[in-house]
């Protein structure tokens, strides 16, 4: 197989393997940016993997009072699942424990789609029969329905419901070769930040960056997935080892979106944006993982990727 | 845009129920003359009342008022109807869509029944605007209704849902009220939220206020800027009244108790 090179960086020409997945999104608005972010922050907390977490969730923007229903600061989150049933059971869970207990907060639907998923009409139950629904039409003039619930600080105000899409993507993924561990971790900081800046894109790992890449299955007798020893620089030299003699820590990063462009577009960014201070930092090489192509539907070739983002 | 003009005095109700663009965008102006709107035994018809213009479009403009149009824009499921002047009663009751625009003042029940579109009078409205008529369930039922004027008495009277924008209004503002919100930049008369099971009262001011509603301080709530994001685009000055310090009433406890009143602090 034949290596390209970008920016002076060898990229494997290989391809990163995605999952059809379930997407939602919901904004969460307070007084204060921080406690919109405090609450946001608790809600994705424990959303890294959807095979051990139930749900993939990530901090997708930063909201602006003109950008949110009730003209306060907020924050947008996408959550992703297997399937939108599993995914309603997480939403709910996690704005009943998260958001509504979050002084302050509002919580809005952030995605239009074909499924509906109740956020305010189930957890309206909280209010003991004194919670109460209103409609009112957004600015576009469409009627929306939100529920008033009774709280101590006041009200917790939720829209009825959110809406899930069809097309999310879940497991774009690039890995990074580097010398030592302080240099590819900013090289993969850089790259976490392009490709957050992506709308529609959540990176679900701690800091957006993953150091336990795994593979299918494993010797041990039971496990769905095991350490990605082809990439672990203490197994280098075996065979089976996928690194060069140079190479001294792998860090992986993990793209979910609501669309497979929005996958690819973040892919691309953050591969940009990695080469590009690489050498300083002594990135050795560029790869994605992949599963032999027989497991997902989505293949992001890094091939395609080399071409600049669009400003 | 198709015409009526009215030729003059009406010599009796009549009644516009059936007086829709969509009724009359596949008439001709004869056949559509020949329409019945009369109320008595003289058998009046549209062609007798109006000289009728006809373009098969979906925007009707009735020229020339009359406290007599009963039930204009009754039917209303598309498209516009605008009255330049006055109409009578039962503006627009059960429309579902579509936009209905009066110049003058509307009488009675104006927006009773309605479960969609949105409703203008620019002049005042009758008692018991988006109220219910008589042994009806309910009055409006999800439409927005904008009066620009005074309203009357017992203004959303068993109110479902929706919105009533009103510069002031009579006495028994949301009485029976079942849901909805009412807005009035001015003043309220004695006795807001009689009776109101559910549903929002917000006002400048307000007459004597029952014995079954308490206050609940000056909640700095969600819901009140939602609804002034809303009010925006419908009404200036009930959006502005919801950017000052309101003091919240729950109410009437004399029933379901999950009503509310805001007046400015």
């Amino acid at each position: 197989m034949s290596d390209l090179i970008l920016n002076g960086i060898k990229v494997e020409d290989t391809f990163a393997e995605a999952f059809d997945v379930a997407g939602t999104a919901i904004i969460v608005t307070n007084d204060t940016p921080k406690w919109a972010m405090i609450a946001a922050t608790v809600m994705t907390g424990f959303a890294t993997s959807v095979i051990g977490c139930g749900a993939e969730a990530g901090i997708d923007a930063e909201l602006s009072p003109e950008e949110t229903p009730d003209g306060r600061p907020g924050v947008r989150i996408l959550l992703f699942g297997f399937e939108p049933n599993g995914l309603k059971d997480q939403l709910l869970k996690r704005v009943g424990q998260c958001i509504l207990t979050c002084p302050g907060t509002a919580c809005f639907a952030g995605v239009d789609g074909p499924h509906k998923i109740k956020l305010g009409g189930a957890i309206r139950y909280f209010g003991d029969g004194f919670a109460v629904a209103k409609r009112l039409p957004d600015p576009q003039g469409k009627m929306r329905r939100y529920w008033r619930i009774p709280v101590m600080d006041g009200e917790f105000l939720c829209e009825d419901s959110t809406r899930a899409v069809d097309g999310a993507v879940g497991g774009g993924n690039l890995l990074f070769l580097g010398r030592k561990h302080a240099d590819t971790l900013i090289v993969a900081e850089i790259a976490v930040e392009a490709a957050k800046a992506v709308p529609g894109a959540i990176l679900p790992f701690p800091g957006g960056i993953v150091r336990s890449g795994s593979k299918v299955g494993g010797r041990t007798k039971g496990m769905m997935a095991s350490t990605n020893d082809a990439y672990c620089p203490t197994l280098k030299g075996r065979a089976g080892s996928a690194l060069p003699p140079e190479c001294g820590v792998v860090l992986e990063i993990v793209i979910d979106a609501l669309t497979s462009q929005g996958v690819a577009e973040s892919m691309r960014a953050a591969l940009h944006a990695a080469t590009e201070i690489g050498a300083k930092y002594g990135l050795v090489a560029v790869t994605a993982g992949n599963y032999g192509g027989n497991l997902g539907r989505h293949h992001y070739h890094l091939r395609d990727l080399l071409e600049k983002p669009a400003a | 845009m198709s015409t009526l003009r009215l030729r003059g005095d009406l010599p009796e109700r009549v009644d516009l129920l059936n007086i829709t663009p969509l009724a009359l965008s596949g008439l001709s102006e004869a056949e559509a003359g020949r329409l019945a709107i009369g109320t008595s035994r003289r058998g009046l018809t549209l062609g007798d009342a109006f000289d009728i213009s006809l373009d098969g479009s979906d925007s009707l403009v009735i020229e020339g008022g009359s406290s007599r149009l009963d039930r204009v824009g009754a039917a209303l499921s598309q498209g516009s109807i605008r009255v330049e002047g006055d109409v009578g009663q039962r503006l627009g009751e059960g429309m579902a869509a579509g936009t209905l625009t009066v110049t003058g003042s509307a009488g009675p029940y104006a927006g009773t029944g309605a479960t969609g579109g949105t409703i203008t009078v620019e002049g005042d409205a009758g008692d018991h605007a988006g109220g219910a008529v008589y042994a009806a369930k309910a009055g409006l039922d999800g439409a927005t209704l904008v009066i620009k004027g005074a309203a009357g008495d017992g203004l959303g009277d068993r109110m479902r849902r929706g919105i009533i924008l009103a510069g002031s209004a009579g006495t028994y503002a949301g009485s029976r009220m079942i849901a909805g919100t009412i807005v009035v930049s001015g003043a309220l008369g004695d006795h807001p939220g009689y009776g109101m099971r559910r549903g929002t009262l917000i006002a400048g001011s307000h007459g004597a206020l029952l014995p079954t509603f308490v206050e609940t301080g000056t909640p700095d709530l969600v819901f009140v800027r939602l609804l002034a994001q809303s009010l925006k685009r419908l009404g200036a000055a009930q959006a502005g009244l919801l950017g000052g310090t309101l003091r919240r009433y729950s109410g009437d406890l004399a029933t379901l108790g999950k009503g509310e009143l805001f007046v400015t602090a």
